[in-house]
Order: structure tokens, then C-alpha cells, then sequence
């Protein structure tokens, strides 16, 4: 286990070796997947059972690694709304479009850039001409606009409190007079609640994003078990992470004891990141949010506060659309968000909506069911 | 690099100065992220994301993970009631 070791100082061949050694021997070790799906099988109850989980990431482990296979088939793994770009209403990635087709460089995450609008995605307006740049993070789309002091930069913040505090950071750091916000940051837990309270779809437990955890610390989730007696377990991305993710879920449930469990130990902490946190609550208000497919959900939405109004795009370039087409003709992309259907029963999956040519935006992000599940098959 | 919004990737920190850290993906390329969210050390792992560090991986906290999931494999096997 010397990957582990403290104050290696060098990262030599050999330390990559062992890396990749502790990765496919524990993390992603085939035969201790199988041995935790015996035990799985063992534990299953024999009623169905539908547990969620709400992170594209999840999904991707989930699907890329065949895991559905290794588990019952009462015991059913649902993809919840956990794509932060498949969620991000089509009205404000209309503004983004309006700002860039005005002559605003428009800076956003690659996932952002063929997310449909009511009309047209990024990508099309930057055929049309607009200056629209894909940034690795917040912080390059800041040293862009400082080295072009006479253009006007916008970043569209999408993402959840995992992107969040990073916003937070290049606020607080003050970036130069060129460059505003259009702050579209959801927030996970209240997303939750309204799948927990969606009567017909029946959840019986929930994964929690592990990354999103890192931030906000276990606290928010505690109200699952509590509240609606759900098994809620906190779990990392490895495929090992995932199905122990799934067992201690089902052994709440045998033992009829909801509680909530942190698998993801590693990085995530109860009162997560601190730092991170108070950054946040200096910069944003927490308000009511649209969510793509699923209408507006209570406190799910972070806006910058009136302090920070001169980095607040929609106030400086003066754009608001207040209504947009978040669905596509045919597309099923409500649906698929709260795992009510799978992406394979949407008759347009892999006919008209394809990765190359996606109808929703589901089928663009690489957090996107649809997508993941295309690549899939 | 993958530019994937969720997926937070662990890096070794190689250096420190002020609010940016060179860290190694373990590619042994090198790159430059920001950890003003965290208190890192040289010789840390850190989980990035978006080119800011979000936590430090505890390495006590993997092993100890690493050890529950052996020992819930070598318990008696479940059996259905
Ligand atoms: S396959 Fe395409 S059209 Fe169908 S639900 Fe998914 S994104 Fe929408």
C-alpha cells in the first residue's frame, strides 16, 4: 500500500505503477466485485427495490462497468437528476446565446457548449460568428478576459456545490471589470426531496453524490432517513464504491433501519468542506430554481447577492428570459431525469437523437443518461 | 484532459505558492490548480475539480476503507430470512 505513503517526493514510474496496482486490485478489483454481488444476491429482499442515485458520474460507473448485471433483478439502480448541464433550464442558455450573438465572449465548460436552448445551443451561435470558448475552469476564463481588457466576458457557472465554491472563489478574488457571472448553480438536496416525495416513483433509497458531498458534508441528507425512511449512503466512484454503495443500502433495509452512511470516507467529511461553504454563503443567496424536466424546485438555486451585483451579467448586459422550450418535440427527457424511464424506451434514442446529433440534453453532457447509455450500446 | 463537470480526479501536490499548487495526475505532467478551498501539503493527494482543489484525500481514511471492505467480505456469507 506505499501508494499511500506519506511525503513521496517524487512521482516515479514506480509510484504510478502502484497506483494503478491499489486501483485494480481494490477499487476496481473484478473478483471482489463478484464476491460483493454474491453478497448482494444473499442480502436482496425479494420485493423490488429502487434505489437512486444523483450524479452523472454514478451513472457512468454504473453502466460503463456493466454493474445493473451484477445485482438482482428486483434490485434496480435509477439515475436521478444529476447532470448539472442536462438540468440547466433552455431560458438561461438562451441568455448565454443572446449575450453572444450581442458580441459578449461567452466562456462555459465543454458540456455546456451543445446543451439545446429554446432555439439554439452555443454551439450554433458560434457558427453564426459568436465568440463562445470552452475553459477547463472558471479561473482560465478570468485570465482570458484580463488579457483582453476591451472585450466583454461572461462565464456561464453551471454546475453543482461541487462547481460552486469555485465561482465563490474568483468573485471574492475580484476579477477585472470585463468579466460578470451568469450564476446558474444548482443545489442537490432539495432535488432530492422532490424525488422522495414523488409518490408513484416509489424510491426505497438514495446513493448520494460523493463529489457534491465533499462540499456540503452529510448534515443536508440527514432528513432521507429521517424524514422519509429512506436508506441514504454516501458513496465514491469506483465500481467497488458503488456496489458497497448498493449492500449497505440493502442491509438498512433488511434490518428496517434507515440511516445515513458515509461510504466515501476518504474525502468526504461530516461537515464537509468548510472553506468551501462559507465562501459560498458570502457570495450567493439560495433561491427558488426552474430544473430542466422538472419545474421549479423550492431553494435549489444559487444568485449572487446585491454586493456582488457588478459581476451579476444579467444585470450588467441587461438580458432575462424568463420562459424558454426546455422540452424538444418527443423528447423524453423529463422522464429519464428522475429515472422514470429508461433512456432505451425513448422512441428517438439513437434514431433522431443520437451523441453527434443530440435532441435533448440528456444526450449531451457526458453526465447525461441518454449519452452515457448511447455510448453504451 | 477529460473536461468532465463532476468527476473530481485525485493529484499529488509537487509545490505550493500561495493559492495555486502544481500537482501531478499522476501522468507526470504537471499542472496548476487553485487550493484556496483547502489546506494541502506538499506530498497531499488532493480531489480536483474544474482546476480547484475541493479536499485532501485522507489516506488513513482509503485504508480504512480498503480494510471494512475485506472484513464485511471475510464475514459469514448473508443468508435470507
Ligand atoms: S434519447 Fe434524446 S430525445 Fe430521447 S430522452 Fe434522451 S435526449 Fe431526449
Amino acid at each position: 500500500m506505499k501508494f499511500f505513503k506519506q511525503n513521496l517526493k517524487s512521482t516515479s514510474k514506480k509510484d504510478k505503477v502502484e497506483c494503478e496496482m491499489v486501483e485494480k486490485l481494490r477499487f476496481r478489483d473484478p473478483k471482489l466485485a463478484k464476491r460483493l454481488a454474491e453478497k448482494i444476491h444473499g442480502i436482496a429482499p425479494k420485493d423490488t427495490v429502487k434505489i437512486c442515485h444523483v450524479c452523472g458520474t454514478h451513472e457512468w460507473t454504473i453502466t460503463h462497468f456493466g454493474l445493473r448485471n451484477l445485482l438482482p433483478a428486483n434490485v434496480e439502480v435509477i439515475a436521478g437528476p444529476g447532470c448539472p448541464v442536462c438540468v440547466t433550464p433552455a431560458s438561461e442558455i438562451d441568455e448565454a446565446v443572446q449575450l453572444a450573438l450581442k458580441g459578449v465572449v461567452i466562456t462555459c465548460f465543454g458540456d455546456v457548449l451543445r446543451v439545446p436552448g429554446s432555439e439554439m445551443s452555443l454551439l450554433d451561435a458560434k457558427a453564426k460568428g459568436a465568440d463562445v470558448r470552452i475553459v477547463y475552469g472558471v479561473g482560465d476564463a478570468v485570465k482570458m478576459a484580463e488579457k483582453e481588457l476591451k472585450k466583454e466576458f461572461v462565464f456561464l457557472a453551471i454546475g453543482f456545490e461541487t462547481t460552486a465554491p469555485s465561482t465563490a472563489v474568483e468573485i471574492l478574488n475580484k476579477p477585472p471589470e470585463n468579466f460578470s457571472f451568469l450564476v446558474s448553480h444548482r443545489v442537490i438536496p432539495p432535488a432530492m426531496k422532490l424525488l422522495a416525495e414523488m409518490k408513484d416513483l416509489n424510491l426505497n433509497g438514495f446513493i448520494a453524490p460523493g463529489h457534491v458531498s465533499t462540499i456540503i458534508g452529510l448534515q443536508p441528507y440527514e432528513i432521507f432517513p429521517k424524514a422519509y425512511g429512506m436508506p441514504t449512503v454516501v458513496a465514491g466512484f469506483e465500481p467497488i464504491d458503488v456496489l458497497f454503495g448498493v449492500y449497505m443500502i440493502l442491509k438498512q433495509l433488511k434490518k428496517d433501519k434507515p440511516r445515513l452512511e458515509n461510504e466515501y470516507a476518504r474525502v468526504v467529511r461530516w461537515e464537509g468542506n468548510t472553506k468551501a461553504q462559507e465562501l459560498m454563503q458570502k457570495v450567493f443567496n439560495v433561491v427558488d430554481g426552474g430544473w430542466r424536466g422538472l419545474g421549479t424546485i423550492l431553494s435549489s438555486k444559487f444568485t449572487l447577492k446585491k454586493e456582488y451585483a457588478a459581476y451579476d451579467a444579467h444585470l450588467k448586459h441587461e438580458v432575462k428570459v424568463e420562459h424558454g422550450v426546455d422540452i424538444q418535440h418527443g423528447c423524453r427527457c423529463h422522464q429519464v431525469i428522475i429515472g422514470k424511464i429508461k433512456p432505451t424506451a425513448c422512441p428517438l434514442f439513437m434514431k433522431a437523437c443520437t451523441p453527434q446529433k443530440p435532441v435533448g440534453a440528456c444526450m449531451v453532457g457526458i453526465e447525461g443518461t441518454c449519452r452515457i447509455w448511447a455510448k453504451a450500446t | 484532459m477529460l473536461i468532465v463537470m463532476c468527476l473530481a480526479i485525485p493529484a499529488k501536490v509537487i509545490s505550493l505558492k500561495e493559492d495555486k499548487a502544481q500537482v501531478d495526475f499522476g501522468e507526470g505532467v504537471l499542472r496548476e490548480v487553485n487550493v484556496t478551498l483547502v489546506n494541502a501539503k506538499v506530498g497531499d493527494y488532493v480531489l480536483v475539480h474544474a482546476g480547484y482543489a475541493i479536499q485532501v484525500v485522507e489516506k488513513k481514511e482509503a485504508l480504512e476503507t480498503i480494510q471494512l471492505w475485506n472484513e464485511i467480505l471475510q464475514a459469514e456469507p448473508e443468508v435470507n430470512i
